[in-house]
């Protein structure tokens, strides 16, 4: 009913081709656009900025990266933490060496840095698989945030390690800083998100995309059929570095405007990361989004609803929260071992016949 | 049915609850605390979140709050983790008629808020802790680090091994060992001891050690090698016990071997038992509980259920950290109601208390605190106060902290230009200009 797809008939290659061929997806997605770009801005404030939307948009970039090697290209990878410390370091470092480069430039080249680095530490997937590929690329998340640590040079010699982001302006807004206001941070990083969510979306369902779907589901097979897998693992592992790189450029500049590298990209960042990969859908673009925001999102909603709603002292809610977000992750799963994204494709069926099942 | 019920259940809870909190009372003081009772931190973030809150109870319970004013606290859990404490901060500021201070009580949260809580003009007193060169009033308006600073507890540290080997003089050739904790807070002291190790001649070992820094052996098998003639450590949670444990299991000597003020509570000795007699911290203020304040806490507090903690751990190090932290913080805010007038301040009035706070030896004594801790007065260019530290000693057989030294004043000429150059270039990398004093 809801989904009904009656009368929509696909009439030239463009309709055909369409990123959402159902009317009502495309009317969904504009509403959810509008809302997310033009209400959201007028209403949104500091709690929200920085404690809620900041961190989904933050995460939901690097959940795409991370979606795009471990579920499009199957290559798994724990140096998530890595490499968005290498994207949160070279806008550091371009930001403080050349103050008058527009922040847009600055994340797209941290970007194409941490692409960089992922295809160096990419290379020994095209020897090891699976696990084995896991602790490689452990071992690039050891080594970057140890690298971070020690040299002197990426934290411009300060005393403590610690770097801070300097107030930078973009088209004459302020969006980095203390005085940067809410809807500015927010609408910064959400164009970014748009667009490269965009740009995932094509990139998987064209050539390039099938091509590393075609090494995840069988290597050899693949070869056989004139896939290099030279090109297509390191380019899975570039393009979904520089996604990873954005995420951490944003998750410093925009997000925190101050970390430490030992804290803020330690080996639980990849694990998150991986998480709301796992729990989203594994190759859904979709599912980046939705299980990133099921980890970023649940645990605030259950604090404030335990502490603010049900006065609940601070401590208890935290030991109920760790324990409840577990609980629920074990339950969907078990609901839906492909994932939030899988789980929606299962309700869109449903709301297609309803409400006359058969 | 049973899940229609649940959900029922819940849904009146959840319409109830906030009805029944709505009827509070108008004049209030919201003071949160950012407190940690999980995480890999929570043995030291407990004691210091119940001291502060027995002391800002014992206020409400003894003398019916500030001048009149009551005081409600407010608990956010951060788990030490910069992320959540930034969440708690942007949840909390609005609270009531809006939060009046912030102590971050994690060196990364602190960071993090330094300038955030600029912006929004509300002080935090980050006691002891965070950005040291946070001293100079004139760059950090609304950030208080009195009593001390780490740099301070440098200088301080070095003037007592100075002192055992016989003056200043007799450091040359020494050897001085650092073992910290490998993050903005463990790397705080290192200018400082460099600066200090060139006037005064002795060499400086560096060993860090990763968070959470329960894996020591590496460090400590150096330690044995080099043969430092003092070991001194900036550690927090697990990783102090866990060195104190390495260090008695190599026999280096204890009494050789000193934390700073963040290094030296309870919870870091007896794990390691007898092995940690003659451990040397440094310390802002008394170990015990026996001390006024302490009695009128047992009586107001913990003989009528109210206390935050257990009671037989009112008077711990970390505990008291956490009253005397709420002392000046009240002080703070008494003397903001005295310059301004009024019994409800706003958080920038009580940025104009901490600026004027004069907390004497006199007062200290009014306060029940007498001998608890010096003196201390704040002024618009210095935030960090007299900072002085004494050292305690750990009696293992009594388990007992004691001050064994007298108060070290700092050395101005090593830490003050220090300060000058590092307040310098943050006021230029976000474009502060540092305002007048007089």
């Amino acid at each position: 009913m809801l989904y009904r797809e009656a009368g929509q008939f696909k009439t030239g290659y463009n309709t055909d081709q369409s990123i959402f061929p159902i009317r009502q997806d495309r009317w969904a997605i504009a509403l959810f656009l509008a809302v997310a770009v033009v209400a959201v801005p007028l209403v949104i404030d500091d709690y929200w900025a920085k404690a809620v939307l900041l961190p989904l948009l933050v995460y939901a970039m690097a959940t795409l990266g991370l979606n795009i090697l471990v579920g499009y290209c199957g290559q798994i990878s724990l140096g998530t933490g890595g490499f968005m410390a290498v994207g949160a370091f070279a806008s550091y470092k371009l930001t403080t060496a050349f103050p008058d480069l527009n922040l847009i430039i600055v994340l797209l080249l941290s970007g194409c840095v941490t692409a960089a680095v992922g295809v160096l530490f990419g290379l020994p997937s095209l020897r090891i698989k699976g696990f084995y590929l896991a602790v490689a690329t452990l071992a690039a998340q050891f080594f970057l945030v140890w690298l971070f640590n020690k040299v002197e040079w990426f934290y411009n010699y300060n005393a403590t390690g610690q770097i801070t982001m300097p107030p930078r302006e973009v088209f004459g807004f302020l969006i980095t800083g203390p005085e940067a206001t809410p809807a500015a941070t927010y609408l910064f990083a959400l164009g970014f998100l748009i667009v490269f969510g965009l740009v995932a979306k094509n990139i998987v369902r064209g050539r390039v995309g099938r091509m590393w779907m075609a090494i995840r589901d069988m290597d050899i097979a693949a070869e056989l059929i004139g896939v290099r897998p030279l090109m297509a693992k390191l380019s899975a592992f570039a393009v979904s570095s520089f996604y990873v790189g954005v995420a951490g450029g944003l998750y410093f500049t925009v997000w925190f405007g101050a970390v430490e590298v030992t804290e803020a990209f330690d080996i639980n960042q990849s694990f998150q990361v991986l998480f709301m990969v796992i729990i989203g859908g594994l190759g859904s673009i979709l599912g980046s989004f939705l299980g990133a925001a099921f980890l970023v999102l649940m645990p605030i909603l259950l604090k404030n609803f335990m502490v603010n709603w049900l006065g609940v002292a601070a401590v208890t809610a935290k030991h109920v929260e760790i324990t409840l977000l577990g609980v629920l992750i074990i339950f969907f799963l078990i609901v839906e071992p492909h994932g939030f994204a899988r789980l929606w494709q299962i309700l869109k069926e449903k709301l297609r016949l309803w409400p006359f099942p058969y | 049915m049973m899940f229609r019920k649940i959900t029922l259940a819940i849904a009146v809870a959840a319409i109830a609850v906030p009805m029944a909190a709505a009827t509070a009372p108008a004049a209030e003081l919201t003071i949160p605390s950012l407190a940690y009772r999980t995480g890999p931190y929570a043995p030291n973030g407990i004691p210091f979140a119940n001291g502060y809150a027995d002391y800002w109870n014992l206020l409400n319970e003894r003398d019916g709050g500030i001048e009149g004013s009551k005081i409600k606290v407010v608990e956010c859990e951060t788990a030490y983790n910069t992320k959540q404490g930034v969440e708690c901060y942007e949840n909390t500021k609005g609270e009531g008629a809006g939060a009046l201070v912030y102590q971050p009580l994690s060196t990364g949260i602190t960071y993090q808020l330094i300038p955030k809580a600029s912006s929004d003009q509300i002080p935090v007193f980050s006691m002891g802790y965070g950005r040291t060169s946070a001293a100079n009033g004139k760059v950090f308006d609304w950030i208080f680090n009195f009593p001390a600073t780490y740099w301070d507890g440098a200088t301080t540290i070095v003037q007592y091994i100075a002192e055992q080997e016989g003056g200043m003089d007799k450091l040359k050739g020494k050897k001085l060992a650092l073992v910290y904790h490998n993050s903005a807070y463990g790397k705080e002291p290192i200018r400082t001891l460099e600066v200090m190790a060139e006037k005064f001649g002795y060499n400086l070992l560096l060993l860090p050690v990763d968070h959470p820094g329960q894996e020591q052996k590496a460090t400590w098998l150096q330690v044995r090698k080099e043969r430092p003639d003092w070991v001194m450590m900036w550690g927090w949670g697990v990783m102090n016990q866990v060195a104190v444990k390495e260090a008695a299991s190599i026999r280096y000597p204890m009494d050789r071997f000193i934390g700073i003020w963040w290094s030296g509570s309870e919870n870091d000795v007896l794990p390691a038992g007898d092995a940690a007699n003659g451990y040397l911290s440094a310390a802002v203020h008394a170990p015990g509980a026996d001390f006024g304040v302490h009695k009128d806490i047992m009586k107001f507090l913990y003989d009528k259920d109210k206390g935050a903690g257990e009671r037989d751990r009112v008077g711990e190090v970390l505990y008291n950290r956490g009253l005397v932290a709420a002392m000046w913080t009240s002080e703070a805010i008494r003397t903001a109601m005295k310059i301004h007038g009024t019994n409800e301040p706003t958080a920038a009035q009580v940025r104009d208390g901490f600026e004027n706070l004069k907390v004497d030896e006199a007062r200290l004594a009014e306060l029940g605190l007498k001998g608890f801790t010096y003196g201390i007065e704040i002024s618009c260019e210095n935030h960090s106060g007299p900072g002085k530290a004494a050292i305690q000693q750990w009696d293992a057989k009594a388990k007992q902290w004691r001050i064994i030294s007298k108060y070290y004043d700092r050395l101005p000429e090593i830490t003050g230009p220090l300060i000058e150059e590092d307040s310098a270039a943050y006021a230029k990398e976000n474009n502060i200009t540092p305002r007048s004093c007089n």
